[in-house]
């Protein structure tokens, strides 16, 4: 049985790593405790745009560490109120359609997110996927570290990730697919059989074009992708 | 170069077969050269003497006032009562229209669709129905873009009704389709559920060829992959002799069995339009005619276009014809029960392109257009030229095959390993990946089709793109499976490369001279018929 494989941000949802993130720093216990995390995170922003245009693991390290101190239970609060605030209605109109296409022809579907894994199990729940590979917070005692557990869900572990999931499950990559809408996943694209284009940017519309890989739009077609597609 | 009379060369020819026509023009040693299409250049190609060429009927001249003969047709339905009588307030009803492969190229506007939807719609809007939705009938075909489909069906009706009340089937929508039964043959007959559920459907179609129309309308048009495994398959395919005679098409039987399903489960009026062939306007106009009646000024004229082709880039040359629509003109219009009103249609399209012909050919030569019904604003990529070659050139007949069980087949096109990346993505895959794993249709059919065709991201990119269904490539190698049967061999002149004639289990030549000299197999005096096309002529073939 093949596996569906899809990265999940701007892929299934219009959000990205910084929507749940701001939630939790707006829904801190008290209003000034929210106002200063928000400070401290925007004080950071510099470091992290840096660290996004170098290395995308560090970038996450770095986003992730404003959990610190956070318990287990709160955590699992905030995903559910993150969820439902602003995750579910981001969902792409189509994503859950597709996703059930996939379970349909009898695929495991995998969300491959540098999401946390609390909020994408959540989403695996609502859209109907059988697996999450996300990232992990470290915890002591019940309580966030700050950092993230080894491996990093990010870039090229992406496909490591991927081939070591089905190879423990016996699957042939050949047969599996791939789904994703940056060009940073494009080694997670090339490990499948059958990699698909979503909803993607001019780097990777044009990289798909190339390799003539299918591109699907699930969220509003841009204007421009027609004009881009009709070219040879 | 010489030119003369068709009728003069055909009485000095002395070729006992094949020269009673005018139509059918046997070659002799001072004859000129033919033009022929290879792809989007036209070449000019020396055939030996006694070869016999086929020209196109000329076109059958068009109704004088389209509109009142549609109007006499809604009023003097075949078989059924008047369009005004099925009509009653707060009915639902569903106008189900031709796509975009038909006609090729696209007509001028006012397409034939536009005029019969603006007189029914009037009609429909006069007897109080108000609840009306207009379905593109593209089965697994592309979706059409939104100014394809206002190019059909005009600005006042594309503004009022589109996306909303004028949209593409959809048929793997999963809440889209309903089942309405299976034949005694255990045909499924799926349909788009809305048209399925409406009091009435009107279906209005744009006929060009005799494999068009009749119960292919609702019972093809309105279905899916679920529906359409039933007869395009390669078992199917095998026993069509040909596409174009439905009496002697497995496929027209089978759609035929279907269609009379829907015939007794729906409520359906069915309106047919038939065109001349008229596909070249001036100065194009001489390439329906033999080239031995040109004038001094349809010379100049095709030797400037041709000379501007040789100069052009691929995607200039694609947009000089696919962006000049054709001045078809509507020579019937026909309404009423599916089967008066297809045999009404099959007389029109029978009086235009049959042309009568004796005697099978060893060599069957022809070249390949620019256009097929599946690239219309896109490339002709190979595997749609394995399409035209072995499945609608061959196919122009019938009676009997223009070439002998085991005959050559010489064609002319560049083969060009090119695809459109949207609208035939699938084909990518497909010709790439299966077609270098087999050629026999049948193990395709039993190993690779339904896999592929549940592709779920070639499967979303037929519903909300613009891609061929992942199901259609398969279909287009099985459509050329009876010439494949029937054909020794198909030689191409000019492909740009060897590898994509090999995948398709041809052979190539670098000149027509060398294709008639493998095509002829060691035989001295080979019997060589060329279909001189576009526009479309079909051999009315007597052994």
């Amino acid at each position: 049985m093949p596996a569906s494989f899809f990265d999940v941000d701007g892929t299934l949802v219009r959000t990205n790593l910084l929507h749940p993130t701001a939630f939790y720093l707006a829904n801190q216990p008290n209003p000034l405790r929210s106002v200063l995390s928000l400070a401290r995170a925007a004080a950071g922003a510099p470091r992290m745009v840096l660290a996004e245009m170098i290395d995308r693991r560090r970038f996450n390290e770095l986003l992730f560490a404003v959990y610190k101190g956070i318990s287990r239970d709160r955590l699992h609060i905030l995903a559910d109120e993150a969820f439902d605030a602003s995750m579910r209605r981001a969902l792409y109109p189509g994503a859950r359609d597709l996703v059930q296409r996939c379970l349909s022809q009898g695929h495991d579907v995998v969300l491959v997110s540098g999401a946390l894994d609390v909020l994408m199990e959540r989403l695996a729940a609502h859209v109907g996927a059988t697996a999450v590979i996300a990232n992990r917070l470290e915890f002591q005692d019940g309580y966030a570290t700050g950092k993230l557990l080894r491996p990093i869900v990010a870039g090229p572990e992406k496909a490591r990730l991927v081939r070591e999931w089905a190879r423990s499950r016996g699957q042939d990559l050949d047969e599996c697919f791939a789904y994703s809408d940056s060009y940073s996943d494009v080694p997670m694209l090339s490990v499948v059989g059958h990699p698909c284009v979503v909803n993607p940017d001019l780097r990777l519309g044009k990289l798909a074009r190339t390799y003539a890989w299918p591109v699907i739009h699930l969220g509003e077609r841009p204007a421009m992708s027609d004009l881009l597609e009709r070219l040879p | 170069m010489t030119t003369r009379s068709s009728s003069a060369l055909a009485i000095r020819s002395g070729r006992a077969r094949g020269s009673s026509h005018p139509l059918v023009v046997t070659l002799d040693k001072r004859s000129g050269p033919r033009v022929v299409f290879s792809g989007d250049r036209l070449l000019e190609i020396d055939l030996p003497a006694g070869t016999r060429v086929v020209y196109p009927r000329p076109p059958i001249e068009p109704l004088k006032d389209v509109d009142a003969a549609i109007r006499y047709a809604l009023n003097h339905p075949l078989n059924c009562d008047p369009l005004h009588a099925k009509l009653r307030p707060g009915m639902k009803v569903v106008i189900a229209i031709d796509d975009i492969s038909l006609p090729l190229p696209p007509m001028r506007r006012p397409d034939a669709r536009e005029r019969v939807l603006t007189i029914v719609l009037q009609m429909l809007a006069d007897h109080g129905v108000e609840d009306v939705e207009i379905i593109i009938a593209t089965s697994i075909h592309r979706r059409m873009t939104g100014e394809e489909v206002r190019h059909a069906v005009g600005d006042r009706i594309y503004d009022a009704y589109w996306p909303d009340r004028l949209y593409n089937h959809d048929a793997e929508d999963p809440k889209g389709m309903k089942l309405v039964g299976a034949t005694d043959h255990g045909e499924v007959v799926e349909l788009n559920r809305r048209a399925v559920e409406s009091d009435l459907l009107i279906y209005v179609n744009v006929n060009l060829v005799p494999m068009d129309g009749g119960h292919k309308s609702v019972a093809i048009g309105l279905c899916g992959y679920r529906s359409l495994r039933a007869n395009h398959n390669p078992h199917v395919m095998r026993e069509c002799w040909s596409y174009m005679d439905p009496s002697k098409s497995a496929l027209a039987t089978s759609v035929e069995r279907m269609g009379r399903l829907v015939e007794k489960a729906l409520n359906v009026f069915h309106i047919e339009t038939t065109l001349n062939n008229r596909m070249f306007d001036r100065p194009l106009e001489m390439l329906h005619r033999n080239e031995d009646d040109w004038s001094g000024a349809d010379r100049a004229a095709y030797k400037g276009l041709a000379f501007t082709l040789s100069k052009l880039p691929q995607s200039a040359r694609q947009a000089i014809f696919q962006r000049v629509p054709s001045p078809y003109g509507v020579t019937g219009v026909f309404a009423g029960e599916c089967e008066a009103v297809h045999e009404r249609t099959l007389e029109r399209c029978s009086a235009q392109y049959l042309v009568p012909l004796e005697g099978q050919a060893d060599i069957l030569v022809a070249g390949i257009p620019y256009i097929s019904p599946y690239n219309v604003n896109s490339f002709l990529n190979p595997l749609l030229v394995q399409v035209m070659a072995q499945g609608y050139l061959f196919n122009l007949y019938k009676g009997a095959p223009v070439v002998r069980k085991g005959g050559a087949m010489i064609i002319f096109h560049p083969c060009t390993d090119q695809f459109d990346k949207e609208h035939h993505a699938p084909y990518v895959d497909f010709f790439h990946d299966v077609l270098p794993q087999t050629r026999d249709a049948v193990v395709m059919h039993k190993e690779f089709e339904e896999k592929f065709a549940n592709n779920p991201a070639y499967v979303e990119m037929y519903r909300k793109g613009h891609a061929y269904h992942p199901a259609h490539p398969f279909y287009m190698w099985y459509w050329g499976e009876a010439g494949r049967q029937h054909l020794g061999r198909v030689i191409v002149v000019g492909a740009d490369n060897d590898y994509v004639p090999k995948l398709l289990g041809w052979e190539t030549a670098r000149t027509f001279a060398e294709a008639l000299a493998m095509a002829s197999g060691g035989r001295r005096d080979p019997e060589i018929t060329m279909l001189h096309i576009p526009p479309i002529v079909m051999a009315d073939m007597a052994l």
